[in-house]
């Protein structure tokens, strides 16, 4: 969209003002909120039990997220990140025999290159985001169902302490998303890489002609995702000690991208927060588990859930200029 | 954008195009019939069963089920827009039909084509006044949709049955000339879609705002006004398919349709129709339907009985066509730019 005319800004001042700290910091707000109504009303909820359940759950989509939000920074979309969870825990049964680390970087391997292949389509052949990552979504899960068929037992030692084991009383699958989410904030703000992800989705023609490689960011960034969303699937099927992939990851991208948006992170590109991104996958888990342990019924929560992200969305990116 | 160079060419007039860009023009077109056509011949050759009558109606009556949400979808991606919520829709549609006809025919009917029609409103109503992306709006649609569909089914565990002697059954299972009530349906449904995008003011309002949003909205065309009733329409569109399937299957079975939103918009990209909006024809889309369910047929008949390569398939197809296309632009793009002489104004390489 061509930039606004200077005059249509004026009168709007004020409240664009408003708007932008609801964007920067409305995720904070309505966590801190959650969190007090939940304190009040849900029983057991001041736990230490509590929280750490809360934070396992929350592990998956915020890793999801992470990459989802370097996406969105270069003005793309992952609409696969759902399918190649469901793929990478798909292929780990098949590899479980050689050792539970070969058995995951297989599975790790696979998102990485789903990633590459959407990362070439969009940069090499200029195919939407959307599309490219659309059809993974549709073929990805298909070709996870092809090889998983039913559900598979995971039953291996490695895997189940990844997936439910601790270190001084954290969570393997808490402690790795700690790491990834630092690991990804330094990525962001403290290397060129960072800077380039934004200049790209600021503007690609002005950084095409600041000599940025934007096949190769571009390229780098969907793989990047990939691997996180292969890496959440792993966790996934680790804690569940299964792999279902008719249902592992399904509608991860919705969440994903809730997380990331309502984090602060525009849609419009140019802009990545990542400690927004974590806020943002808080609250949408700890809507969904206070939605659970009021025993709201699993239909009225996929319609609380629709009509929240759509709000939140909303109060992000603001009305239609006209 | 090269994609709204469709637009753009116009003035030149048809004449005076090279032939590699009408070549390339007419491929991006017609390439699914072409490829369609092709397939039909061969099958015919390789599997002596597959031309048979009963065969070919059995194709034509499974994709009579998809075509209504690949016409809606049709006139939503016309605008640039996507709709994602229509495989929920489509259950839920379904579902309620089932649940209406023990009212009776019209509310078998009118039920799920309301409810749709007024998710679809909504839904257009959101991407129309805010400036979240469509396909965050319908995406949300989709979870709505199916969780609307878990309420009225008892979380799911309720199957309603259309009662044995009910005139709604007929609406599927009847037939007129050899051919099933739901290919007429599609038939009349498609004559009317290409009747509205080529012969009224409205078609053309679509694909103006699909070229070039901000432009069409200068030029004083309706943007919002449209915008809500592709949305609706998708709704409806999608709606009756449910409520034809419901009427097939005697019932209304709450897993259908997962994932069917993606076939759909498969068969509309087939069909030529540019996913950035502002190009693209409605018979099209009817070929990109047919041409999956021909896909499908061959799939069962070379022994994959797992229904999953189907998925497969279709994602592979979907990118086969979406690289075809830009291939397709750049061409045309190219010798455009040629013919002009190379003059400054030469498009952006993609």
């Amino acid at each position: 969209m061509k930039a606004a005319p200077t005059t249509a800004s004026v009168p709007g001042k004020r409240s664009m003002t408003v708007r932008a700290w609801i964007a920067n910091y409305g995720v904070y707000v309505a966590l801190a909120l959650l969190v007090v109504i939940n304190a009040i009303i849900t029983p057991h909820f001041l736990t230490v039990d509590n929280f750490r359940l809360q934070l396992i759950q929350t592990a998956p989509v915020l890793i999801v997220a992470l990459g989802m939000a370097m996406v969105i920074g270069t003005k793309g979309i992952d609409l696969s990140v759902g399918s190649v969870m469901a793929l990478s825990a798909a292929i780990m049964p098949l590899y479980i025999g050689y050792g539970t680390v070969p058995a995951i970087l297989v599975g790790i391997l696979a998102g990485g290159l789903s990633g590459l292949m959407i990362g070439v389509l969009v940069s090499y052949f200029g195919i939407q985001p959307i599309v490219a990552t659309l059809a993974v979504l549709i073929g990805g899960r298909g070709l996870a169902n092809v090889i998983g068929g039913e559900i598979k037992n995971l039953s291996d030692p490695g895997l189940a302490a990844l997936g439910s084991g601790s270190v001084l009383g954290i969570p393997y699958s808490v402690l790795s998303a700690v790491i990834l989410v630092l690991i990804v904030a330094f990525l962001m703000r403290r290397t060129t890489f960072g800077i380039m992800v934004e200049a790209i989705g600021g503007n690609k023609l002005a950084a095409e002609l600041a000599g940025i490689r934007i096949r190769t960011v571009l390229v780098s960034v969907y793989v990047l995702s990939g691997l996180l969303a292969a890496f959440a699937g792993v966790l996934v099927a680790a804690r569940s000690q299964a792999s279902d992939p008719r249902t592992l990851g399904l509608l991860m991208e919705l969440s994903a991208i809730a997380a990331v948006v309502i984090g602060g992170t525009s849609l419009a590109g140019g802009k990545v927060r990542i400690l927004g991104t974590v806020g943002g996958a808080l609250l949408m888990q700890l809507i969904v588990s206070t939605l659970v342990s009021h025993n709201i019924p699993d239909s009225v929560s996929q319609m609380v859930q629709a009509v929240v992200i759509v709000v939140a969305v909303a109060l992000q990116v603001g009305r239609r200029k006209t | 954008m090269t994609t709204a160079s469709t637009a753009e060419a116009a003035p030149a007039g048809a004449g005076t195009r090279t032939r590699v860009e009408k070549l390339a023009r007419l491929t991006q077109r017609n390439g699914a019939l072409v490829i369609l056509l092709g397939l039909i011949l061969v099958s015919s050759f390789a599997f002596p069963s597959f031309a048979s009558v009963g065969n070919l109606s059995q194709i034509a009556l499974q994709a009579a089920f998809l075509a209504p949400l690949a016409l809606g979808l049709t006139f939503v991606i016309f605008t640039g827009g996507i709709d994602l919520s229509v495989g929920s829709v489509f259950a839920l549609g379904g579902v309620l039909a089932a649940w209406a006809s023990q009212y009776g025919f019209l509310t078998a009917v009118l039920v799920p084509l309301i409810v749709c029609t007024l998710i679809g409103l909504v839904q257009g109503a959101i991407v129309a006044f805010t400036s979240i992306p469509s396909f965050i709006v319908t995406l949300a649609g989709l979870l709505f949709a199916r969780g609307l569909l878990l309420a009225l089914t008892e979380e799911g565990s309720e199957t309603y049955k259309v009662p044995a002697d009910a005139a709604f059954l007929e609406l599927s299972r009847g037939s007129f000339l050899g051919l099933g009530f739901p290919v007429w349906i599609v038939i009349v449904l498609f004559a009317v879609g290409v009747l509205v995008l080529h012969r009224t003011s409205y078609g053309s309002t679509l694909l103006a705002i699909g070229g070039q949003p901000d432009a069409a909205r200068l030029m004083g065309l309706p943007v919002l006004r449209s915008t809500l009733i592709v949305f609706a329409v998708s709704g409806t569109m999608a709606g009756s398919a449910g409520a034809l399937t419901a009427s097939y299957t005697a019932s209304g079975v709450t897993t259908l349709g997962v994932g069917l939103e993606l076939t759909a918009i498969a068969a509309v990209v087939l069909g030529g129709t540019l996913l950035t909006g502002g190009a693209g024809t409605v018979v099209g889309s009817l070929v990109g339907v047919v041409l999956l369910q021909v896909v499908a047929n061959l799939i069962n008949r070379m022994g994959l009985t797992n229904s999953n390569w189907q998925a497969v398939v279709n994602g592979a197809v979907l990118l086969v066509v979406a690289v075809a296309q830009v291939l397709l632009s750049r061409v045309q793009a190219k010798e455009r730019a040629r013919r002009r002489g190379g003059e400054a104004d030469a498009p952006e390489p993609g």
